[in-house]
Order: C-alpha cells, then structure tokens, then sequence
C-alpha cells in the first residue's frame, strides 16, 4: 500500500467518478493543490509499477447486451493446469481465470467467468471446454442473485490527513 | 438510446459510434491533459461531444463508473473469493453481514446444493481476510466456509466486446 501521503489522496480522488470536462486531470490535480504535468506524470507512473491497471470505464453488462454470467469450477490434473488455464483464457466469453486453493470437499482448482447474450451461450463455452480438454468434472454456478457489485475502495477517506 | 422490448431484457440499443466509444473508454484513458479531445480524433467527434455522449451514458447506465481501475496486487493488497454454506432460510441474514465487512466488493447466491453464498474479499493482507472470516463465523455461527485465495492467474478483463 503506497505510504506517501500524496499518492493516497491521489488514489483516493480516482476511486470514484473522473469529472466529464475537457482537462478533467486539471480539476484534480487543483482539488489536491497540486500541478496537472506532475498528477499526469504521476498517474503514468503508477500504470508503470502495477498499481494502476488504466482510467477507464466499467459498464453495466446487461445494458450493453451482456444478459447471462455463469461461473464454472472446473477440476483440472495439476499438471495440465498451465495449458489449460491458457486455452480457457483464450475465449472472448471468458473475462477472468483463475487457478485457486482446493479442499478435501471441494477438489474444483480453475475457475472461469463467462458471459454471455444468453445462457446458451455460456452452456455452449462450457461444453466446447469440456469436449476439447476433455475435463468432465466441473461444477456450474448459476448466480440466483446479486447482493453486492461495487468497486473497491482501497482508501478509506476518513483515514486521510491533510484533506479538509 | 431505447431500452429493450423483452421483459426483464435491461439492454439498451447502442449506435456503433456509441459501441467505439465504449470500447476506447473501457480500454483506458490517454494520460494527456486533453483525454477527451485525443479520443475524439480516432472517431471523428469533437471533444464536446465526446463529452457530452459519455455523460449520457452514463446516465443512462450504461457505464457504471468511469475513473481508475487498480490493480489489487499491484498496490498490495490480498484478496480472496469465498464460499459459504448458508441456510436457504438465513441467506438474506448473512448476506448483510458480509456486505457490512470493509473489502466485500461482490457476493452472490449461487445455485449449488451446499455452498450457495460467493463473495470477494479485499484486504491489506492474508492476515487480515483470516482475521475477517474468523469475525464472520462469530458473528453467523457458520463454520463451513471455504476461502479460495487465487494461485495463478490466468485471465482478468472486465472489458466487453461490443463488436
């Protein structure tokens, strides 16, 4: 977690909404009384060492045609957990793959998101996986429903000092 | 911009200069003082409208945030997704005391015969996520919960191809 105290306010001001004007950059960097070029440069930097992934836009999928999501868990040999991590990664209706820690109970390592215009669709990726890799040991999750999405907020701004 | 007919269909018809303008704006900001006007160029739109169109869809719910988009790890952070075994009767209960935990930023039911409640959990380390699943099986009484921390990453996008 960056220490500077700088840094944080920055981050802080990102985590929510960039104000819709044309140097929206200006408008921050006044607010933290500080210099457009140095809160750009800044930004440029956090993108360089990972912090920052981009400014950009998240959307509400099912406005944009995104109707159906389905996690799937997928049981996978460990040793074809690389090939098929990265065939799985290669579906455009997959957004996140992850290999995660395993139970007695629960022996499922890669998890896949897929999304989809409909349920079908997410059904068909899951089949064309299974037909491929020939792994047939998978659990579909359904979401029956959301009780939060959000983005995190990694600066809790009450913890800021400084900030009046 | 009208919404769809079907019932329960939330989606709403796009232009496909809306479309490429979804697509650079979830792609990423330039860091230049005039982000705007720069994504104007590439689709033949005055910084104004560029504007002025974002705005409205953002009104219109389209895009749910526009700002940054961090990387858990790369500024530290641990986080986890987690699975939890909860009475169909409880689930509205539990729910609320999961999402009053700082760092739950999604947490679903899920249709499975045993582990239906799934949630992410953000925290400064593994310490502190242990330290939260053990607040949240205090205050459920729910033991059977598995936390599934990721050991490889494969893939992670949250962007949408508008075609």
């Amino acid at each position: 977690m960056p220490q500077d105290e700088l840094d944080r306010r920055i981050i802080a001001a990102l985590q929510g909404d960039l104000p819709l004007v044309p140097r929206p950059f200006q408008v921050i960097a006044e607010n933290l009384g500080m210099e457009e070029t140095d809160l750009i440069r800044r930004l440029q930097g956090y993108v360089k060492r990972g912090w920052l992934r981009r400014l950009g836009a998240i959307l509400y999928h099912r406005r944009v045609g995104v109707r159906a999501n389905l996690m799937c868990a997928w049981k996978v040999p460990p040793e074809r957990v690389k090939e098929v991590g990265q065939y799985m990664a290669s579906f455009p209706q997959i957004s996140h793959c992850y290999e995660r820690r395993t139970y007695s109970q629960w022996p499922y390592n890669l998890y896949t998101m897929i999304h989809g215009c409909d349920e079908g669709e997410c059904q068909e990726v899951i089949r064309k996986i299974a037909l491929e890799t020939g792994i047939q040991d998978y659990v579909a999750l359904r979401s029956i429903h959301e009780f939060k999405k959000t983005s995190m907020r990694y600066i809790d701004e009450g913890d800021l000092d400084g900030l009046d | 911009m009208r919404s769809g007919t079907k019932k329960g269909d939330l989606s709403v018809y796009l232009s496909s200069l809306d479309r490429r303008l979804l697509t650079l704006l979830q792609d990423g900001l330039p860091l230049v003082a005039e982000p705007f006007a720069e994504i104007g160029k590439k689709l033949g739109l005055s910084e104004g409208e560029v504007i002025e169109r974002t705005r409205e869809l953002k009104e219109n719910q389209v895009i749910r945030r526009l700002g940054g988009i961090f990387d858990t790890r790369g500024l530290g952070y641990a986080s986890t997704l987690v699975a939890m075994s909860v009475p169909p009767d409880r689930l509205e209960e539990v729910a609320r005391v999961v999402n009053a935990h700082q760092g739950v930023t999604h947490n679903y039911v899920r249709e499975h015969p045993r582990y239906n409640l799934w949630f992410t959990l953000i925290a400064k380390s593994e310490e502190e996520i242990e330290a939260s699943l053990c607040a949240l099986v205090k205050q459920t009484g729910i033991r059977d919960m598995m936390n599934l921390p990721t050991r490889k990453t494969f893939k992670i996008g949250a962007k949408f191809d508008l075609g």
